[in-house]
């Protein structure tokens, strides 16, 4: 998970990622569409490949980069985890709120009353 | 991370900073409810949470408030007791509101990369802890 995040925070390696969603790409593609050198792209690839983060298939002479859904599917499944516990503090939080809505409601128009 | 709650921002950010408030919805992973809360919003006010679960085990914090603009905007420091996140983190909640409606923006920052891993590291633990708890109790359920 860590070697994921810290893949994809360097911004040409992020852009990579963003690429690779539209599908398989080419090295030669993305080093054009990124302009880059071609031993940076290389590098970076190399990197996103070791943290799981990328697939590379050979297709002749031409080495075909994929994304690879399981580290993003952990990643999404580790944030889940944390939208949980918020997502049910919210809403505890929100019956909070209302209960307090409530009471204003209830003492505002106690005041009109004893104005009147 | 961002929500929306549909009340005035006063009331939010009254729910958001009273402990007793507090105490009703800020709540740890699986049900750890917060037993000490102390919120001070002045500049340099102190703050406390401490967090406990069905068998007494507890976790707290303490920080320092860096801002306190009532009730737009919120700075506070956090460190827990046994430092396990590596270093101090830096949270701040902007409250802004539009035809009755309130909308909380929170972001976090840690002091160091070592602490952000460590916060990582930690709740992916904790995570797969909850995980295994889940399945023992899925695993009784079929006995």
């Amino acid at each position: 998970m860590i070697e994921t995040l810290r893949a994809l925070g360097e911004p040409n390696r992020f852009h990579i990622v963003e690429l690779l969603r539209e599908g398989p790409r080419p090295v030669g593609e993305m080093v054009e569409r990124l302009g880059l050198q071609q031993p940076q792209v290389s590098k970076h690839l190399r990197v996103l490949s070791e943290a799981g983060v990328v697939d590379v298939r050979v297709d002749a002479q031409r080495r075909i980069y994929a994304l690879r859904p399981a580290a993003l599917k952990e990643m999404e499944e580790w944030l889940e985890r944390y939208r949980r516990i918020w997502e049910s503090n919210f809403q505890r939080l929100d019956a909070v709120l209302e209960e307090l809505k409530t009471k204003e409601k209830k003492r505002g128009s106690k005041k009109r009353k004893s104005a009147n | 991370m961002t929500r929306v709650f549909d009340a005035p921002r006063r009331l939010v950010f009254k729910a958001w900073t009273t402990p007793e408030l507090m105490k009703r919805w800020l709540y740890g992973p699986e049900e750890w409810k917060l037993a000490v809360c102390e919120f001070e919003v002045r500049v340099g006010g102190k703050i406390r949470f401490e967090w406990r679960n069905r068998e007494g085990k507890s976790m707290g914090l303490s920080g320092v408030c860096r801002e306190a603009i009532v009730p737009e905007r919120l700075a506070f420091t956090e460190m827990w007791d046994d430092d396990w996140t590596g270093g101090e983190t830096l949270v701040t909640i902007v409250f802004t509101e539009d035809a009755g409606q309130t909308t909380m923006t929170q972001t976090v920052m840690y002091s160091s990369q070592a602490a952000r891993d460590g916060a990582l590291k930690t709740g992916m633990e904790a995570g797969m802890a909850m995980s295994y708890d889940r399945l023992a109790g899925l695993l009784t359920s079929i006995e």
